[in-house]
């Protein structure tokens, strides 16, 4: 903030010569949402009076949107242009926990969900006390006001008051009950519901963006960390002897994920990792690979699991169908690869902590650095960055990459910078989990869908977490190991999921839409292969196990309607549907491939999205095709394979993801059925592998039960 | 000492030749929108002009940019009003935008040689540029745009 403005925090706060003191009243405001202290210098929203409105982003910016969708919201019933905004990271504090996780936390395509009511609310009662502010100097009555861009208007005499001349006043008058404070008609909205510009953009396109790789606190050092060979494997011994010799390394210290190169700059700490000598006990995980963990599942698989949903009598059902099949499906581990690798910088010093980062995961974060630190969460700040990207990776179960900076940094006495290379960050864990599962399926002999039965393995995320632990414990399962089978919209009248959890050594975390990514493809692909097996077609199949959920049925109309499905298309080329329903938002897709030579070739993608009221509706397309193209890389050629282990493939080079030059025409529909709100920057993922998989068995015949396609298709 | 020409102003370095130009970049002159992103020259993300040709930078050492002419991101305009920048802004490319340095400078590079690339030419300059967000759909077309703003007489 610069010293030079006057900013006031909308309550009775005053910010007074870039010092903020006051009453932070916002949690007040909240009801249930309520955070539990008061007293905080700072809000959602200060006003200044030079006219500048600073707004407070709770939430981590990592391509989704946030940055401009959050601000458009309070902008709506505060009645600023949300182009007037400057935005800033909070800092990490209670009043911007996340509502129920009680935490700052961006993650489970919650962010618009969870901030809506709050910030309308913060710029209702904000617009509500410059008005009384207004009405008070002019000794007429609030009702008879109206605003409009930032201006108090008074129609009748014709006196306009701009918000930075009201502020002073306004954050004086005691802040409103939640209950009188008037919010707009949905029908009056001028921003929400609007194609609004990115408010990142400019930053975007000049390099000025600072990401977590990008900070440069004052006497800033740089470290890489020498990590180990296969997953679990601990320090024997080292050898820095040629490693300190390297001009510009200042230390070598061990620390639990390594052996940390501290030096001046990156360039030499990689040079001085390239000649470090660690001996390695490998004795934790060095015979895990992806051959030995298939065959052991597969015979898991055969065998009932700890049941997580169970309607009708799946057995009976069975026994009693026309018709059945009994197949595995598989999808493997795959890393984020976010754009960005993992990194982040500490300084640790007379008793204190403080941390540049870009992460989804503050308060854990902070707890975490604490506890390893032995110092208290209030003495670790932390300021967030922009993320290059996030997908999961940066809301880590362990907070690894945001502790280890801070352990590489104790003793240190300067921030350090830990910087991962894309070979660490790939090579590193966290994948998304890799999952078996067997599916006994059955129709009836008029073909209809009767009988589902799912046995998934794989490794749960949520016994490894903070905020999962407790549900785990609960249900004596990990849900999201389940999550989009179990609780499937298709309407089988006897559905068994069960699973079995694994222990392997290898690290697994949430990746874009979490088990979704890998049931949105068994179940779909199951459908299509009942559909098959009852000899109709794929679309009216679904429709009809989707017929209790209207909004399921108007979607997948949509995009069967928008790709002409059933019309006839350019030689070779192949329709396949499918539809998935996450995070409060139902995605159908049609893709259309051809197959020549093995090479499988996605034309274009069809998409229908209701997500409820779309806050910025060109940012929810952005967003599906960002999900399309994410959840198409993984299809075509995703993988990370264990081998002695630890991972085989290291860079973009082995790990393929998808370019422009083979990214389809992606088409996306908005169909607001006029539900609750749902998430956006998962629920596009899903979909895409079964809707390309059910194109490749239209055009070869081969059924893709096994992920990656590259390596599945014969 | 080593002698960089960036972004028109001439700089000293105290560095190793073979220090590949990305860290020089970053690490000591702190032009810090230029971005690593594998290191191997798979990905586009250290893109920067050396005598306006787009180069990676993580693999060219600061040797073989000596007496050339490099420009990154921070010099490719003054305020963001270059064609590509305009068209990038107008048609909300970014997202995460950790990318999107790279994306710039290869497209800048591309609209200065060809002033109307067809869909073949963008593939060709831009497949050399992951990004991990999905923002192709809208590079192809801010592309295009880029070259109508340019060809129009708007900056470049
Ligand atoms: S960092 Fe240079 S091409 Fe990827
Ligand atoms: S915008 Fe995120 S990687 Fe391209």
């Amino acid at each position: 903030m610069s010293t030079n403005r006057r900013h006031f925090l909308i309550g009775v706060g005053v910010v007074a010569a870039g010092t903020a003191v006051g009453v932070y009243v916002v949690p007040r405001l909240l009801g249930k949402h309520e955070a539990p202290f008061e007293f905080k210098p700072h809000s959602f929203v200060r006003i200044g009076t030079d006219g500048s409105f600073t707004v407070v982003l709770a939430k981590a910016e990592m391509g989704q949107g946030v940055y401009t969708g959050l601000p458009m919201i309070l902008a709506e019933e505060l009645d600023v242009n949300p182009q007037r905004f400057d935005i800033e990271f909070a800092p990490v504090d209670p009043a911007f926990f996340h509502p129920f996780l009680k935490m700052q936390f961006t993650g489970g395509s919650m962010s618009t969900i969870s901030m809506y009511d709050q910030l309308r609310l913060v710029g209702a009662t904000a617009r509500n006390m410059l008005i009384t502010a207004a009405a008070a100097q002019w000794k007429v009555a609030a009702s008879s006001l109206r605003t409009e861009d930032g201006v108090v208007i008074d129609a009748k005499s014709g006196r306009r008051a701009t918000y930075a001349s009201l502020a002073e006043a306004a954050a004086k008058i005691p802040v409103p009950a939640k209950e009188s404070v008037a919010l707009k008609d949905r029908k009056d909205f001028k921003y929400i519901g609007a194609k609004h510009p990115r408010l990142d953009s400019h930053l975007k396109v000049t390099g000025k963006a600072v990401f977590g790789s990008d900070v440069n606190p004052p006497e800033m050092l740089k470290a890489v960390i020498a990590r180990p060979p296969s997953f679990g494997a601990t320090v024997k011994s080292f050898d820095a002897t040629r490693t300190r010799a390297v001009k510009g390394v200042i230390d070598v210290k061990q620390v639990p994920s390594g052996v940390a190169v501290i030096a001046e700059h990156t360039w030499a700490a990689l040079k001085g990792r390239e000649v470090l000598q660690v001996e390695w006990d490998e004795s934790a995980g060095r015979d895990v690979s992806t051959e030995s963990l298939r065959t052991q599942w597969r015979a898991l698989a055969a065998k009932p699991g700890k049941v997580g949903k169970n309607d009708g009598n799946v057995d009976t059902a069975l026994g009693k169908a026309a018709k059945r099949i009994d197949v595995e499906y598989e999808v493997p581990y795959l890393a984020h690869a976010c754009m960005e690798p993992m990194n982040a910088a500490a300084l640790v010093k007379d008793g204190q902590c403080t941390l540049w980062v870009g992460t989804q995961n503050q308060s854990q974060d902070v707890n975490m650095v604490a506890a390893a630190l032995g110092i208290k969460p209030e003495n670790v700040t932390l300021h967030t960055q922009f993320l290059g990207g996030g997908f999961g990776r940066r809301a880590s179960t362990t907070s690894d990459f945001t502790l280890e900076a801070a352990q590489v940094a104790n003793g240190v006495g300067r921030p350090v910078h830990v910087v991962w290379t894309r070979e660490d960050d790939m090579r590193g864990g966290y994948y998304r989990p890799y999952s078996v599962s067997r599916v006994r399926a059955g129709i009836s002999a008029d073909g209809k869908g009767i009988a589902y039965h799912q046995t998934v393995v794989g490794k749960s995320i949520l016994k490894n977490s903070v905020i999962g632990k407790p549900i785990l414990d609960k249900l004596g399962f990990d849900p999201s190991s389940i999550e989009g089978a179990a609780n499937m919209l298709y309407g089988f009248p006897n559905l068994r999921v069960d699973v079995h959890d694994t222990d392997e050594t290898v690290p697994i975390l949430w990746w874009r839409s979490v088990g979704n990514s890998i049931h949105g493809f068994v179940v779909n692909g199951v459908i299509d292969e009942l559909a098959t097996l009852a000899g109709r077609d794929a679309y009216d199949f679904r429709r009809e196990l989707l017929a209790a959920h209207p909004r399921a049925l108007a979607v997948l109309d949509a995009a069967a309607t928008d790709a002409g499905w059933g019309k006839p298309l350019p030689a070779g080329h192949h329709h396949g549907i499918a539809l998935h329903e996450s995070f409060g938002s139902i995605v159908a897709q049609v893709a259309e491939v051809s197959v020549v030579n093995k090479t499988v070739r996605v034309h274009r993608v069809t998409c229908a999205v209701d997500c409820g009221l779309a806050v910025n509706p060109d940012q929810v397309v952005a967003q599906i095709q960002s999900a399309v193209i994410y959840g198409l890389s993984a299809a075509l050629s995703g993988e990370i394979t264990i081998a002695k282990g630890g991972a085989v493939q290291s860079n973009f080079t082995d790990y393929p993801v998808l370019r422009l030059s083979e990214t389809p025409q992606i088409d996306v529909r908005i169909v607001d059925s006029g539900g609750p709100l749902g998430g956006i920057g998962e629920p596009g993922t899903p979909p895409i592998a079964p809707a390309v998989c059910a194109a490749i068995y239209a055009a070869t015949g081969q059924r893709i039960r096994k992920l990656p396609i590259s390596t599945a298709l014969t | 000492m080593i002698t960089l020409n960036v972004n028109g102003r001439s700089q000293e370095i105290d560095a190793d030749p073979e220090m590949p130009l990305l860290w020089a970049l970053r690490d000591l002159l702190k032009l810090t929108g230029t971005k690593y992103g594998c290191g191997v020259a798979a990905c586009g993300a250290c893109t920067v002009h050396i005598d306006g040709q787009p180069i990676r930078s993580c693999q060219t050492p600061v040797s073989a940019a000596v007496g050339a002419k490099i420009t990154t991101i921070e010099g490719l305009s003054t305020k963001g009003e270059h064609a590509v920048q305009r068209a990038w802004v107008e048609l909300d490319v970014v997202q995460c935008g950790y990318c999107q340095s790279g994306q710039i400078m290869s497209a800048a590079a591309l609209i200065a040689s060809n002033p109307n690339p067809s869909d073949a030419d963008i593939d060709a300059a831009m497949d050399g540029n992951i990004c991990r967000c999905g923002t192709y759909p809208r590079i192809r077309a801010a592309v295009k745009r880029a070259a109508e703003i340019k060809r129009n007489g708007g900056a470049a």
